[in-house]
């Protein structure tokens, strides 16, 4: 026998991928979402979102700095929480609107809590339902260069018709980086392709959002109106981006599961009963509060744990 | 400052023992309230009212309410002082009034009230117990008059209704609703403790300041206290009040011979 054996302690099975590979490739699968959105609105979209971007960096910095901890800017989540924040923005929003939200987005909802990993609350969608409550007018107002009035959903909710392959291809009113379905999708599914995301959570989402909306919609199993469900708002942003978050998603996969179901049914519940239109950020941060709460119930049984009881 | 003086008491209520900001007691209407920086003011001067007469009355009486049913006793009090100031609050400032709506019944279980009755007055004099209510009173005042002021600035632009901020500032309405009543709370309290913890550095013993004895040590934090009975004697003190196990031991010690 010649020397010994080098057992490092473990986990011996590791992974090469590191936070700020998975933070990178999710940044370039909004690429396409973002593009879409600065074409679609022109340079004001470019503003925010840089506008936006700089501030959650810069205050993930500031406050590391002031705090004396160490810097984690490099590992890219702030840009993330930056890009999904302006992209859950109107284009007319003024600049400050970006600054504020990214300031609570990653002091209040992140750094309080201790930093990533450790938010109980998406930082991008906490802000965003933050600014939707405090600056509800200019949250809401969707008119700019390229459209004017009621976005399709809502238009929907009003009665009235609306084309759902403009919807899909994203040439409607609406935050800068939700109206391109094409545009999240091709980014979704880099994601998917690279083992980031899986479809348990979207999938399930989606699924239980087409029987809610079938059950409960009023329109009985018509295509033209789910589909219009589903291409519209957030829901497709939200399904794949957010509720998919890595820190505030339950890590159970019966977890997941029942989280993509309850995401569903709630989006469904706020579209159809409550009086806004759209209802997917306030459905994924309730849905985070309760992931502690679905994760202890679909714990999964230790060797030799299970089985019945004697 | 002399331990137990008026000057002290009152010192006390604002500073050293801040209901809201060290205490953390009464946060249902330290929440809910404070939408403007006048309702603040109004519901903290209410409350300081029905405290310092409450506490001056349950100190006049604490000689005469049996022991077992204080809590009823001081809640009957308190509930009158309450009755009194909601009729005297319906006729004189309505305004007031109807912004402050069903909180001011809900004072006779604010716990502020209830705890310096049970914890203070009952076992202090008369005066000395009117100014620890004046004194807890004012610290209410004052903390529910800063967060008042800060929800009213940021959720609207004005202060006691005097607009403060340049027109081109956008309200930022989540401060008057519910959540911003507890990001100010927050906020507050972390720049207190922060002042607390600037306070220690520079050697001053910012820890629980003079908290007026209450003869009760054993839920007292008072370490170093001069009266802290078991702390002074060497001896632990013999479990005076428990003879019977001492006999039991005895007893036990002379089976096992």
């Amino acid at each position: 026998m010649s020397g010994l054996m080098k057992v490092s302690s473990n986990p011996h099975i590791r992974s090469k991928l590191s936070t700020s590979a998975v933070m990178l490739a999710v940044v370039i699968a909004l690429l396409p979402a973002t593009g879409f959105g600065i074409y679609n609105f022109g340079l004001d979209a470019l503003v925010l979102i840089l506008v936006t971007v700089a501030t959650t960096v810069l205050t993930e910095l500031i406050f590391e700095l002031l705090m004396h901890k160490k810097v984690t800017i490099g590992d890219f989540s702030a840009v993330v929480t930056g890009l999904l924040l302006a992209l859950n923005l109107p284009s007319s929003a003024p600049w400050w609107i970006g600054v504020i939200g990214g300031v609570f987005a990653i002091l209040v909802v992140k750094m309080l809590f201790g930093g990533l990993g450790q938010n109980f609350m998406n930082p991008a969608l906490g802000a965003r339902c933050f600014l939707l409550i405090s600056y509800t007018s200019i949250m809401c107002n969707f008119d700019c260069d390229a459209y004017s009035g009621a976005t399709p959903l809502a238009a929907l909710k009003a009665g009235e018709r609306v084309n759902v392959l403009d919807m899909i291809i994203g040439k409607t009113a609406g935050t800068i980086g939700e109206t391109s379905v094409i545009a999240i999708i091709i980014g979704a599914c880099f994601l998917i392709l690279l083992g980031i995301i899986d479809l348990k959570i979207p999938g399930s989402y989606l699924l239980s959002f087409v029987v809610f909306v079938a059950l409960f919609g009023g329109h009985g199993f018509d295509p033209y109106y789910i589909s219009a469900q589903l291409a519209g708002g957030g829901l497709m942003l939200g399904a794949f981006f957010m509720a998919t978050d890595y820190v505030t998603r339950p890590i159970t996969k019966g977890g997941q599961y029942v989280y993509g179901i309850f995401l569903g049914i709630l989006t469904g519940i706020f579209r159809i009963f409550g009086p806004s239109a759209e209802g997917v950020s306030y459905a994924i941060i309730i849905g985070n509060l309760l992931v502690p709460l679905i994760e202890k119930i679909t714990m999964p049984k230790a060797f030799g744990k299970g089985g019945e009881r004697v | 400052m002399q331990q137990n003086s008026v000057m002290e008491r009152l010192k006390n209520g604002i500073i050293s023992e801040n209901p809201t900001f060290v205490l953390m007691l009464g946060m249902c209407p330290t929440l809910a309230v404070t939408t403007s920086a006048v309702n603040g003011l109004g519901m903290g001067l209410t409350t300081m009212v029905v405290l310092a007469m409450s506490n001056m009355f349950i100190s006049l009486l604490r000689n005469v309410i049996p022991d077992k049913v204080r809590i009823p006793a001081f809640i009957v009090v308190i509930a009158s002082f309450v009755t009194v100031v909601e009729l005297l609050l319906k006729a004189y400032i309505p305004f007031l009034y109807a912004a402050l709506g069903l909180y001011i019944p809900l004072i006779v279980v604010n716990c502020i009230i209830l705890g310096r009755a049970e914890s203070y007055a009952s076992k202090n004099g008369v005066v000395l117990s009117l100014f620890d209510g004046i004194g807890m009173g004012l610290g209410f005042t004052v903390a529910l008059t800063m967060i008042g002021a800060l929800r009213e600035l940021l959720g609207v632009g004005e202060i006691f209704g005097y607009a403060v901020m340049p027109e081109s500032y956008v309200p930022c309405s989540i401060f008057v609703l519910a959540p911003g009543a507890f990001f100010v709370l927050a906020a507050l309290t972390a720049v207190q403790n922060k002042l607390k913890m600037i306070g220690e550095k520079k050697g001053k013993d910012m820890s629980k300041v003079g908290s007026g004895c209450s003869e009760d040590c054993m839920n007292c934090g008072e370490k170093g206290c001069a009266k802290r009975f078991y702390d002074t004697s060497a001896e632990p003190k013999v479990s005076e009040e428990n003879p019977k196990q001492k006999e039991e031991t005895v007893k036990e010690e002379a089976a096992n011979d």
